[in-house]
C-alpha cells in the first residue's frame, strides 16, 4: 500500500516535459507502480493536449499553415519507415525494478554495480544528464543512510525494505519529497535490506527550477 | 466532424466517432490514409504551434511536425480512448519529440500496463472520456487571463516559483477519476 505519493508540481512538470533526466527517472519509476499517480499524471497531460487543441489560433498562421505538400511529404516518411511494427505488449514484471529502472541499470537488482560507501551502505550512480543526478541506495536492515547532504532537492523512492526519519515511515513504492530545509537522518528497519532510488539536483553547477518548483507545495 | 459515421462493420464504431477517435481507430485498424489526412489536417498546425511556442525554430517545426505526424500513424495502435483523448494523445507525441530536439536527453517512461488497450473499447466509457475531456477544455478556457498564462507557460517551457505556486486551481478531479477507472478496468480485466 503506497502511502507517499509524488507531488502536483512534479506530475506536472514530467507531464509537461521540464524535468531533469534524474527526476523523471524517479517519476516514471515511481508511476510505474502506482496506477493512482498514473492517472493523475495522465490527467496532466490532457491539460497539455488540451492547450494543443485550443492554441493553434494564437500561434502566427503562416509559421504554422500546412499544405498537401505537407501532408505527401509525411505519407513518404510513414511509406519509407515499411509496415508498423507492433511491439508485442511488455509482459508482466517479474523482477524487482520497473522498466524504466531496469534500462538505466541494464538489468535487474542483480545487475547493479555497487560501490560501497561506508557503513556496510552500498550505492550506483546512474548514468543521466548533469541537471540532476541519480542513484540507487542500499542500506542493510537496521542501518542509518550516511549523510548525503543534499542542498537541493532530494526525491527517494523505495522499492524493498523500508526507512523511517523523524518525518514519516516509507515502505515499498513510497517516494520521500525533501528540500534542503529538511535534515533528515533515515534509518532502515529491520526486516529485508533496503533498497532506493534517489535523485537529487544538489551537484548542480548551474541553478535549476526544480527547487523553486517544489517549495510552494512543500511549505504547507 | 465525420461524413462516414456509423461505420457498420466494426461491432459498431458509430459511437466512437467523436472528437477524432474514428479516424484514430481507422488508422490503427486499417492503415486509413483518408482518415489520416483528415487528423493531419487538423492536428498538423496544432503540433507546429505547439513547437514553435515551445520553442523550436519555425524552420525545425515543419521538419519536426511531419515527424510528429507519422509517429502518429505507427503508434495508432497503442491508442486507447478509454484512458485518452486524441489531443492528449498528439500532445504527448509532440512533448517527447521536443524533449529529444530541446534538451537532446532521454526521457524515461512509466513501463506499459501488460494488457495495452483493449480490442473493443467500452462505448460508454469512451464517451464519458470525452465529455471529461471537453469540461476540462472549457475549464481551462474560462480560467482568468493570466492564470491561463500560467498554466500554458508551465507546458511551453517557461515557468518560475511565484507562477506556479497559482497553478493549484486546475480543475483536474473528475477526468483523473475516469482515466483511474479506466485503469482500474484494464488491471481487472486480465487478472
Amino acid at each position: 500500500m503506497i502511502r507517499h505519493h509524488l507531488s502536483d508540481a512534479l506530475l506536472m512538470a514530467y507531464s509537461a516535459g521540464q524535468l531533469p533526466e534524474a527526476f523523471s527517472l524517479v517519476v516514471a519509476t515511481h508511476v510505474s507502480l502506482c496506477d493512482e499517480c498514473r492517472a493523475r499524471m495522465e490527467s496532466f497531460d490532457a491539460v497539455g493536449g488540451a492547450l494543443l487543441e485550443q492554441d493553434a489560433g494564437q500561434a502566427a498562421p503562416d509559421a504554422i499553415a500546412v499544405d498537401d505538400a505537407s501532408l505527401a511529404a509525411t505519407m513518404a516518411r510513414i511509406r519509407a519507415a515499411g509496415p508498423v511494427r507492433r511491439q508485442a505488449p511488455p509482459r508482466r514484471r517479474q523482477g524487482l525494478f520497473p522498466t524504466p529502472l531496469v534500462e538505466y541499470v541494464g538489468g535487474d537488482v542483480d545487475a547493479v554495480r555497487w560501490r560501497a560507501v561506508g557503513g556496510g551502505v552500498r550505492q550506483a550512480i546512474l548514468p543521466t544528464a548533469r541537471d540532476a543526478s541519480a542513484r540507487l541506495l542500499f542500506i542493510p536492515a537496521g542501518a542509518a543512510v550516511p549523510d548525503h547532504g543534499h542542498r537541493g532537492t532530494e526525491l527517494t523512492l523505495v522499492l524493498q525494505g523500508a526507512f523511517r526519519d523523524e518525518f514519516d515511515r516509507f515502505g515499498p513504492g513510497d517516494v520521500e519529497i525533501a528540500t534542503e530545509a529538511d535534515e533528515h537522518m533515515p534509518v532502515a528497519e529491520e526486516g529485508p535490506d533496503c533498497i532506493c532510488l534517489a535523485a537529487t539536483d544538489a551537484p548542480l553547477r548551474f541553478s535549476s527550477f526544480l527547487p523553486r518548483l517544489l517549495q510552494p507545495f512543500l511549505r504547507i | 466532424m465525420t461524413a462516414d459515421a456509423g461505420e457498420g462493420g466494426e461491432g459498431g464504431t458509430g459511437a466512437l466517432e467523436g472528437e477524432w477517435v474514428g479516424e484514430m481507430l481507422r488508422v490503427a485498424r486499417h492503415g486509413d490514409e483518408a482518415a489520416f489526412a483528415a487528423l493531419f489536417g487538423h492536428f498538423a498546425p496544432r503540433v507546429k504551434a505547439f513547437l514553435i511556442k515551445s520553442g523550436t525554430e519555425p524552420a525545425q517545426a515543419e521538419e519536426c511536425m511531419q515527424d510528429v505526424m507519422a509517429t502518429l500513424w505507427q503508434k495508432a495502435y497503442l491508442f486507447d480512448p478509454a484512458r485518452a483523448g486524441v489531443a492528449t494523445w498528439v500532445f504527448t507525441i509532440a512533448r517527447n519529440r521536443r524533449i529529444d530536439l530541446l534538451r537532446r536527453s532521454r526521457r524515461p517512461e512509466p513501463e506499459d500496463l501488460p494488457w495495452g488497450p483493449e480490442p473493443e473499447p467500452d462505448q460508454v466509457d469512451v464517451l464519458v472520456l470525452q465529455q471529461e475531456s471537453r469540461k476540462l477544455g472549457k475549464a481551462l478556457k474560462e480560467l482568468p487571463e493570466n492564470q491561463r498564462e500560467l498554466i500554458e507557460k508551465a507546458y511551453y517551457g517557461d515557468m518560475s516559483h511565484g507562477e506556479i505556486a497559482n497553478l493549484t486551481g486546475l480543475p483536474l478531479g473528475t477526468i483523473k477519476s475516469r482515466i483511474r477507472l479506466a485503469l482500474e478496468k484494464l488491471r481487472q480485466s486480465m487478472s
